[in-house]
């Protein structure tokens, strides 16, 4: 049957801010699921708070809001649109959610929308637990024994059947958030009180233990005739107790006999029609015991999902794509398949290469926080490889992490021979506890000599994949004991090429330059070959040019057209914090607009959940780590016109140099510019000759310069390791004292650079703003007023479009030095700088803090505020039109005040204190816009999950400096109804200046304390400007309860007014939505 | 992996690699099976026999070999070919390396070789002849031997695969086989019923290079089974006393079995038929339909096939390199069942008589289960004709 006629104008829900749990795979989803449904002529509604998404851009839905993720707030949507159905099932679990709210609420109802896909009985069948263990029992499915409980006492009499260790499941959270294993009754008590807060019904589910079983996830898609078709089938590495978003996964099944993997096949499809999910993907994870085979059902998601992402990447399917087709009524078989286009997408793909995920961490960024991988998931981002075999696509994706390793040790940060090589001791406690370092332990345990079969003890993993990994070590081993470079042969270069070494590791291996190595294979014959990716393991013709390199006989690229350019992009490799989702939304409009201008463009990327890396973004498509002899690899095979290292964030600036010297053509601003801003003294002097200011400012070496650097500068001072991304060891010294304490961590992290020294200018504003400079004219595309202090992270801090409090005057002196600069640095293309304006002697006056010549964190939100789409000019610009040509000489002005929010993931981090800082901490972002500034703060806090209460008790406690603005915002807040408590110091504030204000003990106090308060539920706002830093400190701890209990808390005075400022408005006006397409509108864009 | 080993085609190409089975030097059609499992029952299956058979996936021998996972009696293929053999073995089932499985049962392979620069050249040119040898590994000389190499077309591998004498068949699905003994009424696709104490059909399963999970089906169902060489003729069938005639699958071209054309013909208006591979080109043949030699076959577990009675598809397992001709299909044969891919014809049956058959194996081992309600199908058409 064809698409439905009956339909017309169809929902898309977005998933919001990038969270753990929920990147930019939903991105991706959302965005195939609009290019599918438009290219089949319905009208695409979608709503999605995050603007650093492609799928909110303006062009991919016919409708777009960029509005809190509310059932409210999707209620005036519809209301709005008046859309004919909804499809939940690809904005990841919180579109799925949200969708649940509206069907609850009766909205769906009322305004007779259909929801299509998963109707809302099998959502709820897949989703709680209590019915999917109920349903899976009905098709005679094993699944672990458990039992559901509500109460802290059923907990306690449901263990008793069930024994310990077991683990603790909340029910309806997000990501598995919450879930823990309890190894004894103390643990099970806090896990299950913990459990039951979080979850929206009170409900955990206490489950039997199934640590170390072999892990497997089936991803499934269905029509509406009940064709069925598996799509891919994965198999952890990490075994059962690590969320499948922290493990090492592997595609397709390794270890699974064809008896085995069918008898799961038959089950996935089982559960699949029993839970009803009409149409599209779902993925349904098991569990087997790797000595009886037992299998078990761990879970369903009715959607597609993370896993679906990667089984997209894995084989080249379009799940998401398909998925949003046969939700309107067409069968599998009455699609094509894309890649072979003379087949069906009725198929299962067959693959004839292994693919392993390795997930990224940040605990870094979190020193506080436990690192031991659990059920609940705390990876940042994840990057994939593709290799013929598991050895090769394991050490491609370890180098593809881009954490300084380039494959299974042998690198400068191996531990192995160095005088911290780890002792046995030190080895199995880190073998036997999950944490993000166990992979390198896996090496040294083989190093060590401990037997596969204690390994195995130890951590489960799978004898398979240990043999794997003992190989790439013998073959080390062979390597190292050769003596050399010149006793290598071809043959064994090639071996060890295909056991995936990089060049990196064998100049290590037999002593000798990468470049030196490089070279001599390449006159040994040893060279990449490139593969595709088909679904179909070559039995038909792929015409879509997706590949991976591996080192065989034969290359598949395509011969480069003699009429048309070929321009690389390298993209920004897996998520981490400072470098997201908003660095593929550049990377993606870099190839749209190459595509635009007729020149055939080269996406590079490693990170499978992205837009860049779909197979229909751009003209080819090599999905392989980003180090400079991947890059080097797929150059010499594509002899590209040019690179664009602009628009990845720092990952394809850090090769930048290295490619330059190896001959490839950089093209936009030269490697020597991007160099040149980063160079501290060059930077100085191009300052003093363009009459800017800086603050003052040193760079020091050792701990003893670093020191006089700071006396002489004065405090407080700003010390920061140089070539470092998201403020990583950075920190604001307010005394020699901190300084001295602080110092070491940030030559840690410099890693042989030097350390940075700046004067701290304190309560001054921050300014960012995004240019484009065609040599001849620049283009201020925005410039962006930061809400919170100079010193909070640029990414950590709110930011308004247009500047909100700055005279502008000052706003002009801005932009006439942003001017200045990019003239004055040759810059073509993007660029980004941050001031700082500081009130002295009553009148404000600009700094320049910083200065990158590249495409910045705020581009797809300058893009959604204004209407101009920033990468876009930019990448014409450097592919050589004049600003002038493009009609781009001035930006877009709209009527609207636009708010980006960060968005944090302390609820993964428990006990971690939320003070923001010079480090950047937050995953993601949301934007809220209105007429007025007020209004799009309230509507950012509440996409950003921030719930301002609407009446009730505030909690007031703020350092000495902040004392006078809190006495305003707390009039103001009594003024509205609102009850304040305070601690003591702060009380007596409020009290001399006449307001009403209940006094709370400090927690050494005793009891009643604020945190008691807090566990009640009676607070609902904090505001808690710090004195001191640190979890450990009183009010640190306060900060991280509110996070455990949901409270929302305001660190900085800034956010506070701006707060109070959007709960007066909140008082006076309801919040409405508005399409980007009718805003741009009226700004004539 | 020290030992070398030498794949050369007919066409001149010659791929280097080692050997990890038997030494030795065999010949065969070079093909390719795209399935990410089941390589012992692909080993297993009589019905390459002749040929050198391609894994496209690239990493074989990961969980070894096991007594309950065998498909017949003993490998009848003449090599095969890996892109990257396992050392290790994993799998609570497994009781022998697949190197030492190769070694034991005589067959030569090769692993580290280009395999999927083997299997595009195979899609591009169609099947090749080829040799494959541990003990010469002059290229020039393998080539040549390989253009001297006997073809596909016209012989009776038949004959190299049967069984000597007619026998029963007792056992049943493995355990792992058997979701539907759990969860018998959701898994439609999975139903085969058990077995039933009021009707016992009696099967003669012919067999052409029977893979034995047919005669497990079977017997799981509820037949009574005796498999009976596929050089019996007509009479001797029908002196077996059977409700219902059972074709096999089997290697190589049909064309020249005409006694098993014959058989067919025989029986075809006494007793219900189903057929499978072979066996279902034999039944068109035995109807005057023509069948021709594909390009490269279909290899694989991911095949889909459209059921025209249902409207339904199927995922199908599949191992043949010819197929019924659409042109010149006798009118009494209905085409039930057609490849998505490339539109071939995989399932008839007859218009008047109890007697269908599908190009595919619902059988599966190695692959998917969507169709073995075919076999429920042929039962019912053995209890209508005994009622």
């Amino acid at each position: 049957m064809p698409r439905r006629e009956d339909i017309h104008k169809i929902l898309l829900i977005g998933s919001g801010p990038i969270v753990i749990g929920q990147a930019c795979e939903f991105d991706y989803s959302g965005t195939q699921a609009c290019k599918a449904l438009r290219e089949e002529g319905y009208e695409v509604v979608l709503i999605n708070s995050n603007p650093a998404t492609i799928m909110t851009d303006p062009g991919m839905a016919d409708r777009t809001y960029i509005e809190p993720l509310t059932w409210q707030l999707v209620e005036k949507v519809i209301e709005r649109e008046r859309p004919d159905a909804v499809l939940p099932t690809l904005g990841g679990q919180t579109g799925l959610n949200l969708a649940m709210d509206l069907h609850r609420q009766g909205v769906l109802e009322k305004y007779g929308v259909e929801m299509i896909g998963a109707c809302p009985a099998a959502i709820d069948k897949a989703e709680d637990r209590r019915k999917f263990q109920e349903a899976m029992r009905h098709i005679h499915l094993d699944v672990c024994r458990g039992e559901i409980v509500n109460t802290l006492t059923d907990a306690r009499e449901a263990v008793k059947e069930i024994g310990l260790p077991c683990v603790v499941r909340p029910s309806f959270t997000l990501g598995g958030s919450g879930s823990a294993i309890a190894y004894n009754r103390d643990e099970f008590d806090s896990l299950v009180q913990r459990g039951l807060d979080q979850s929206p019904i009170t409900e955990v589910l206490v489950e039997e233990s199934i640590i170390g079983w072999k892990e497997y996830e089936m991803e499934v898609m269905r029509d509406a005739d009940d064709n069925a078709v598996i799509i891919c089938s994965i198999e952890n590495f990490d075994p059962m107790g690590v969320h499948t978003g922290d493990s090492i996964t592997v595609a397709p099944a390794q270890t699974l006999t064809d008896k085995e993997y069918q008898r799961m096949r038959d089950a996935s499809l089982a559960v699949i029609r029993e839970i009803g999910v009409e149409t599209g993907g779902s993925n349904i994870q098991f569990a087997t015991h790797p000595d009886t085979g037992r299998m078990i059902v761990i879970e369903m998601n009715p959607r597609v999902s993370r896993s679906s992402a990667l089984a997209s990447k894995a084989t080249g399917f379009p799940i998401a794509k398909i998925a949003a087709k046969l939700a309107v009524g067409y069968r599998l078989h009455e699609l094509p398949n894309d890649i072979t286009r003379e087949t069906k997408a009725c198929f299962e793909p067959t693959i004839d290469y292994v693919v392993t995920k390795i997930p990224r961490f940040a605990f870094e960024k979190f020193p506080e926080a436990d690192s031991t991988l659990t059920t609940q998931m705390k990876s940042v981002g994840e990057t994939m490889a593709i290799g013929r075999t598991f050895k090769e696509s394991f050490q491609k994706a370890l180098r593809g992490l881009e954490v300084g390793r380039f494959g299974f040790g042998c690198d400068e940060k191996d531990l192995w021979g160095t005088p911290e090589q780890p002792t046995l001791d030190e080895i199995r406690p880190k073998l036997a506890t999950p944490g993000p370092v166990r992979p390198w332990y896996l090496r040294y345990a083989i190093k060590s000599g401990m037997s596969q079969a204690e390994i195995f003890e130890l951590t489960h993993i799978d004898p398979w994949f240990l043999d794997n990994l003992c190989e790439i070590v013998e073959l080390e081993d062979e390597l190292r004991a050769l003596g050399g470079l010149k006793h290598v042969d071809a043959d064994l270069v090639r071996k060890a090429k295909r056991f995936g070494f990089s060049d990196r590791q064998l100049s290590h291996l037999l002593e000798a330059t990468e470049t030196e190595i490089r070279s001599y294979r390449k006159s040994l014959g040893v060279v990449a070959t490139f593969k595709s990716v088909d679904t179909c393991a070559a039995e038909f013709e792929a015409y879509t040019p997706y590949y991976y390199s591996t080192y065989e006989d034969e290359d598949e690229t395509p011969v480069k057209d003699p009429e048309r350019q070929r321009i690389i992009i390298l993209g920004g490799g897996p998520n981490r914090i400072g470098q997201g989702i908003e660095f593929d939304y550049c990377c993606c409009h870099a190839s749209f607009a190459l595509r635009e201008l007729g020149i055939e463009s080269v996406m590079v990327n490693s990170n499978p959940e992205t837009v860049s890396t779909d197979y229909d973004t751009s003209d080819l498509l090599f999905f392989e780590p980003l180090t400079t002899e991947d890059v080097l690899n797929i150059c010499d095979r594509v002899q590209p016109d040019g690179v664009i290292v602009q628009f990845g964030g720092q990952t394809p600036l850090n090769l930048a140099r290295a490619l330059a010297t190896h001959g490839v053509p950089i093209i936009g601003t030269s490697v020597d510019t991007i160099e040149d801003a980063e160079d501290r003294e060059k930077f100085q002097q191009l300052l003093k000759r363009l009459g800017l200011r800086q603050p003052a400012n040193g760079i020091a070496r050792t701990k003893a310069q670093a020191v006089a650097e700071a006396e002489k500068i004065g405090f407080p001072a700003l010390v920061r390791p140089s070539f470092v991304l998201g403020g990583r060891a950075m920190e604001i010294c307010y005394d020699r004292a901190q300084l001295e304490g602080f110092v070491a961590e940030a030559f840690a992290a410099a890693n042989g650079q030097g350390v940075l020294i700046d004067r701290f200018l304190e309560d001054a504003t921050e300014v960012d703003v995004d240019a484009i400079c065609d040599g001849e004219n620049t283009l201020i595309a925005g410039v962006m007023e930061h809400i919170e202090e100079a010193g909070v992270h640029s990414g950590d801090s709110a930011c308004v479009i247009p500047p909100y409090s700055l005279p502008g005057p000052v706003v002009q002196e801005i932009r006439d030095a942003t001017v200045a600069m990019a003239h004055a640095l040759n810059v073509h293309g993007l660029m980004n700088v941050q001031y700082a304006v500081k009130k002295e002697d009553g009148r404000p006056v600009v700094y320049v803090l910083e200065v990158n010549p590249r495409a910045s964190r705020t581009v797809p939100f300058v893009a959604k505020a204004t209407g101009l789409s920033v990468a876009n000019v930019a990448i014409k610009v450097m592919t050589g039109k004049s600003l002038e040509e493009l009609g781009a000489l001035e930006a877009p002005v709209s009527g609207y005040v636009s708010i980006k929010e960060s968005v944090f993931p302390f609820n993964k981090f428990t006990g971690v204190d939320i003070v923001l800082g010079p480090e950047m901490r937050s995953t993601g972002e949301v934007m809220g816009i209105s007429d007025r500034f007020s209004m799009a703060f309230a509507k950012c806090q509440l996409a950003a999950g921030i719930l301002l209460p609407e009446s009730g008790l505030i909690f007031i406690s703020v350092a000495d400096r902040a004392k006078a603005p809190a006495v305003d915002l707390a009039t103001r807040l009594a003024k509205m109804g609102y009850e304040l408590i305070a601690t003591a110091g702060t009380a007596q504030t409020l009290r001399e200046a006449g307001i009403e204000v209940a006094t709370v003990k400090k927690i050494q106090e005793g009891h009643p304390n604020l945190i008691d308060h807090l566990i009640d539920g009676r607070i609902g706002l904090i505001i808690n400007t710090p004195r001191g830093k640190g979890a450990r400190t009183d009010e640190g701890r306060i900060r991280a309860a509110s996070v455990i209990y949901g409270t929302p808390c305001i660190t900085t005075i800034q956010a506070a007014q701006a707060a109070v400022k959007a709960m007066e408005a909140l008082k006076e006006e309801e919040l409405n939505v508005l399409a980007l397409q009718e805003r741009f509108a009226e700004a004539g864009v | 992996m020290s030992k070398p080993a030498k794949l050369a085609l007919e066409d001149g190409a010659v791929y280097a690699g080692y050997s990890f089975g038997a030494d030795g030097e065999v010949f065969g059609e070079v093909c390719f099976n795209t399935s990410m499992t089941g390589y012992q029952e692909i080993i297993t299956d009589p019905s390459y026999c002749g040929q050198i058979v391609a894994m496209t996936y690239p990493e074989i021998g990961n969980y070894g070999v096991n007594e309950e996972d065998a498909e017949s009696r003993q490998p009848f293929l003449s090599g095969f070919v890996v892109r990257e053999y396992s050392r290790r073995v994993s799998n609570f089932r497994a009781n022998e390396e697949l190197e030492q499985f190769l070694a034991r049962n005589g067959v030569v392979a090769i692993q580290g070789i280009d395999t999927r620069a083997l299997v595009r050249r195979i899609r591009d040119r169609g099947a090749l002849r080829g040799v494959l040898s541990t003990k010469d590994l002059d290229d020039a000389s393998l080539v040549a031997k390989a253009q001297a190499s006997p073809s596909m077309l016209g012989r009776d591998l038949v004959r190299e695969v049967v069984t000597d004498a007619a026998h029963d068949w007792t056992q049943g699905l493995h355990p792992l086989t058997r979701l539907e003994d759990s969860a018998s009424e959701h898994v439609e696709t999975n139903g085969v019923a058990p077995e039933s104490a009021d009707f016992r059909p009696h099967v003669v399963a012919m067999d052409y290079g029977m893979k034995w999970n047919i005669p497990r089906y079977l017997s799981q169902m509820g037949c009574k089974v005796t498999i009976a060489p596929g050089t019996m003729s007509g009479e001797e069938i029908l002196a077996l006393n059977p409700d219902g005639v059972f074709l096999s699958n089997g290697p190589g071209d049909p064309e020249p079995l005409d006694y098993a054309i014959k058989a067919v013909q025989h029986v075809l208006d006494q007793k219900p038929i189903f057929g499978i591979c072979l066996g279902h080109q034999l039944l068109s043949l035995a109807c005057g339909a023509k069948t021709f030699k594909l390009k490269f076959g279909h290899r694989g577990a991911n095949q889909p096939v459209m059921d025209h009675v249902t409207g339904k598809v199927e995922i199908t397992s599949q191992n043949h390199g010819f197929a019924v001709d659409r042109v010149g299909l006798p009118g009494e044969l209905e085409v039930t069942h057609t490849n998505l891919n490339d539109d071939t014809i995989e399932g008839v049956r007859h218009r008047e008589l109890p007697a269908f058959s599908v190009q595919y194996h619902p059988e599966a081992s190695a692959g998917p289960h969507d169709s073995s309600y075919l076999f429920e199908r042929f039962r019912e058409s053995m209890s209508v004709a005994s009622r």
